[in-house]
């Protein structure tokens, strides 16, 4: 047996190269992702940073200058101000932070139901699998718009309600991501080898099947945030979102398209964080899915 | 000569640096012989062919010479490869799927190749191709070439896929692990075919194998290959009677025999395979050779003549 | 190595180790058509074989013939159909994964493929220790470490790379550690399916002395599955042959090789190529026409005899038992006697 120790590599570090720091290197190497991701945390920054960047607070008009004013660095409306003299530099800011949340929250929320739900569905199988993803087909079918405004009917608006609506349905399409990546990995060997040692199956979800499905979950996350914040943005164009005096991209975008001819800075600067941060987030999920993909390894 | 291959290098480039998957290789073949190649996963076998046939995967690159009936071929383009590709020489191989399509039936692809590359008319091109399927020992060829290749079990779609090969009556004919994916008493049968085609035709053959046994019987020369460069090129009674390379000794040595009840425990030639992106200075060998001497882990031997037609590429004098 | 046992006896006289009786696996396969009820598969139909300590049985067979589904049959990692698999006189047949984890430690595999049987997001130390956190979860942390160091060294790995992860090792390497993981728990039987026929040649032998070397220093008893007859003859005591889930013969290991005594076992030997330019020249080779027939509808009477060079009028009708052929042969043909040419 000694000889045969001796033919083996002598391994200089003991630390090995798990395949999350093999992609993590990859993404490192492609340049849209990690401008994306810079770009990402400036926008995160100056979102949390935002009382402090300006005098003025997001929902105080400044009654010294005109409503809606056009962007002035003297009085340090380097945006302008809305229709209520409101700062729009602040209030893109504030709108950030909540479409970031409800993006990262809606999304985590999805990821929660979706991942449990599909691994359990994938790895049961059978009838368990058949029931469990026909509800999923029943509730895709319901009509998207109809639910929530039933919601919001029932409940009032409610920036709480907006997560639970939008994690409601995306969670579906994560779940069915899932349950797919689940039968293709159940088959294996090393699941047939943890059978084989007794690992029970609630180990086998947690241990072998979830890290294993985690790769393309992770691509869709950071494709979901961007379509979550788009939803979001459209249910607040719609005058079904936040309310004031809270805002979000999508209700600055509102009101700024009613003024597009007199005032364009009011749809221009929330558009431009809007677009920035979707493709960012889509970058990023490129940038993923290069880095994680098997093929690659 | 038939095909005389020349200082054939190739290399492709990862993004993980640049792999040297055959080295410096010289061969030839003459009409009508068997060659075989013998060699592991990563021995470069397949893509010498690859190289010639002018079949490399994008970011591979082929240097060197390789006359195909005294005409350079390696780096021909496309256009003028495809002149030759099925119709002097052709290339089979482990898979038969990866060659055939699966959404048209064997009768149109057969045809097409006699259509294009002989200008038959579709008449004479299918009873062309019932000709050759009869030849390859498929039953009933005539209700057959309407099916579609998923409809044949794995040894009659290797047959179909040698079949195709053949149809433009080519003088070489590369075969890439044709049995591997078959089981042995169908590998028996292949083989059979493969032999009587090679007499039957007066074909050259290309035997390219990680298994020893399956050239025994059928090639006239062999040549082994190790980290992308031959190490011993002998006739297949040298090979097996008297070979002269370590690593084809310990090849020889480590597997267990049918018509030999053998020791106790099998020989083993200890360590791992090469890796391409690494290779020692060296000779390749060298880390699991048990004959290693101080000058083989600086130089690197050359394939030389070592008496009676035979080449190895290696320090030892005498095994 | 250091070798707590040495019980090189094969056939130790006594009570077998493992009887199987029996044993059918079916699969249903869906018809593909409304009310019509599924085909049952007959992956494994009727095997009984009798395993004693300390002896590697060889399972040899073309695909589809049921080998890998025999394996796990007897491991209840596939539910069988039907028939009785005693270990050590308890039934394993019927029980549910709870009380199966009794006998896991006893009963291990080895897979065919090294890389897919290795969890690609753990490191290997931990893959080799997962049997004891199932098994003994009360052993520390540090404990555990030590035994995987120690199997690491018995299966020749260099413990220093304990941390590290699948995909950088090498196909040989891998299949070291899934011996390992087998091995960690000290079983009685292991099943090894295919074991070295997805390594390079010059990495098979490494990997069948090393599953030799620890079969004879623990007494292992092994279910040794491979479609290579020239491996199988090497590293087994007694084989059995297999077609389309049949058993076709069942004999010690130098009676089958020697005096083979079914028609499909004759031609399977002459069909293996031999390295050896003047044998295989002049062998007489007996080619079998045609294909395995699809097991969704397999020949009536004898399985073998849409391609037997000898099959008779009687093989359609009448499906031949096993028969003692011989001390320890036994044969599942009507005419293994016959001279019928």
């Amino acid at each position: 047996m000694k000889d045969q120790l001796n033919g083996l590599e002598i391994a200089e570090t003991v630390k090995g190269r798990s395949l999350w720091q093999d992609a993590m290197r990859r993404l490192m190497h492609n340049k849209a992702a990690v401008v994306s991701m810079v770009l990402l945390g400036i926008i995160v920054i100056l979102a949390i940073l935002a009382p402090y960047l300006s005098p003025w607070a997001y929902d105080e008009p400044d009654w010294g200058y005109d409503f809606p004013g056009a962007p002035n660095g003297e009085l340090k409306h380097w945006f302008g101000t809305d229709g209520n003299g409101r700062d729009l530099m602040v209030r893109t800011l504030f709108g950030a932070r909540i479409s970031l949340m409800v993006g990262v929250l809606a999304t985590t929320v999805s990821l929660l139901i979706g991942v449990t739900y599909g691994a359990t569905a994938g790895f049961l199988g059978g009838r368990i699998d058949n029931v469990m993803m026909r509800i999923v087909d029943i509730l895709y079918s319901l009509p998207f718009m109809f639910f929530v405004i039933l919601l919001m009917v029932f409940f009032g608006r409610n920036i709480f309600l907006i997560f639970v609506a939008l994690g409601a349905v995306e969670w579906l399409t994560m779940a069915r991501i899932v349950r797919g990546q689940t039968l293709s990995v159940k088959k294996k060997e090393f699941i047939e080898a943890a059978h084989a040692i007794g690992v029970s199956n609630w180990k086998i979800i947690i241990r072998h099947i979830i890290p294993n499905v985690l790769g393309p979950v992770i691509v869709y996350m950071t494709l979901t945030i961007p379509q979550v914040i788009l939803t979001e943005s459209f249910l607040s164009f719609l005058g079904l979102g936040v309310q004031e005096p809270l805002t979000s991209w999508g209700v600055l975008i509102s009101e700024g398209a009613k003024q597009m001819e007199s005032a364009p800075w009011m749809l221009i600067f929330p558009a431009v964080f809007l677009a920035l941060t979707l493709f960012c987030f889509n970058f990023i999920g490129d940038g993923l899915r290069d880095a994680l993909d098997p093929k690659d390894r | 000569m038939l095909l005389d291959v020349q200082n054939l290098t190739t290399r492709f480039y990862t993004h993980d640096g640049e792999v040297c998957a055959v080295s410096d290789v010289n061969f030839s073949i003459e009409p009508g012989e068997c060659l075989g190649i013998v060699g592991e996963s990563g021995s470069g076998k397949t893509q010498v062919f690859m190289s010639i046939m002018g079949l490399l995967a994008k970011n591979g690159q082929a240097e060197g010479k390789a006359y195909f009936n005294g005409k350079q071929i390696l780096g021909l383009n496309p256009a003028e490869l495809n002149k030759l590709r099925g119709v002097e020489f052709s290339m089979i191989f482990q898979d038969p799927m990866t060659s055939l399509n699966p959404y048209l039936r064997i009768s149109r692809q057969m045809t097409e190749v006699l259509m294009e590359h002989r200008g038959m008319g579709e008449e004479d091109a299918t009873k062309a191709s019932i000709d050759m399927l009869d030849l390859v020992g498929i039953p009933e060829s005539r209700k057959r070439i309407g099916m579609y290749p998923h409809e044949f079990s794995g040894g009659m779609r290797q047959r179909v896929m040698i079949a195709m090969a053949l149809l433009c009556q080519p003088k070489l004919l590369i075969a890439d692990e044709p049995t591997t994916a078959l089981d042995v008493t169908v590998q028996a049968q292949i083989l059979e075919l493969l032999a009587r085609l090679g007499r039957e035709l007066n074909m050259a053959t290309v035997m390219i194998t990680h298994d020893l046994g399956v050239i025994a019987g059928l090639s006239d020369r062999v040549v082994v290959m190790y980290g992308g460069r031959i190490v011993e090129q002998a006739t297949v009674h040298q090979v097996f009677n008297d070979p002269q390379h370590p690593y084809t000794r310990g090849l020889l040595d480590s597997m267990p025999r049918l018509d030999d009840p053998g020791s106790d425990k099998l020989y083993t030639i200890a360590g791992q395979p090469p890796n391409l992106q690494n290779l020692p200075s060296g000779c390749s060998f060298a880390p699991r050779c048990e004959f290693v001497m101080e000058k083989c882990w600086t130089d690197r031997p050359e394939l030389a003549e070592i008496g009676s037609g035979r080449m190895k590429a290696c320090y030892l004098e005498k095994m | 190595m250091e070798a707590t046992t040495t019980s090189k006896n094969s056939n130790s006289n006594g009570a077998p180790i493992l009887s199987v009786r029996g044993l059918k696996v079916y699969f249903p396969i869906s018809s593909g058509k409304f009310f019509v009820p599924p085909i049952p598969l007959k992956a494994v139909d009727d095997v009984s074989f009798d395993l004693y300590s300390g002896e590697a049985l060889g399972v040899v067979g073309e695909s589809g013939c049921g080998k890998s589904t025999l394996g796990r049959g007897v491991l209840q990692l596939i539910e069988p159909t039907a028939g009785e698999v005693v270990w050590q006189g308890h039934h394993l047949e019927g029980l549910g994964p709870k009380q199966m984890i009794l006998y896991r430690r006893d009963l291990q595999i080895i897979f065919q493929d090294p890389l897919a049987s290795l969890n690609p997001r753990m490191t290997i130390g931990d893959i080799i220790a997962e049997p004891l956190t199932v098994h003994y979860p009360e052993l520390s942390k540090d404990e555990r470490k030590q035994r995987v160091a120690k199997i690491m060294e018995e299966v020749g790995l260099l413990p220093q790379m304990i941390n590290r992860y699948p995909h950088e090792f090498s196909g040989g390497q891998c299949q070291r550690i899934g011996v390992a993981r087998a091995m960690i728990l000290r079983p009685k039987l292991i099943v090894c399916d295919e074991p070295v026929s997805a390594l390079d040649v010059s990495i098979q032998a490494q990997i069948i002395n090393l599953i030799q070397d620890l079969q004879q220093s623990f007494g292992l008893s092994l279910i040794f599955i491979s479609h290579d007859l020239s491996i199988v003859r090497h590293i087994s005591h007694r084989i059995m042959v297999l077609y389309l889930g049949n058993v076709m013969e069942i004999a010690d290991k130098l009676s089958l090789y020697d005096e083979p005594k079914h028609p499909y076992t004759k031609a399977l030997i002459s069909a293996v190529p031999i390295p050896d330019p003047e044998q295989e020249k002049n062998k007489q080779r007996i080619v079998l026409e045609g294909d395995l027939p699809s097991p969704l509808s397999p020949p009536t009477g004898c399985v073998f005899r849409t391609r037997c060079p000898i099959a008779q009028p009687l093989c359609a009708k009448e499906k031949p038992p096993l028969v003692d052929a011989g001390a320890k042969h036994q044969v599942a043909c009507h005419f293994w006697d016959a001279d019928i040419r």
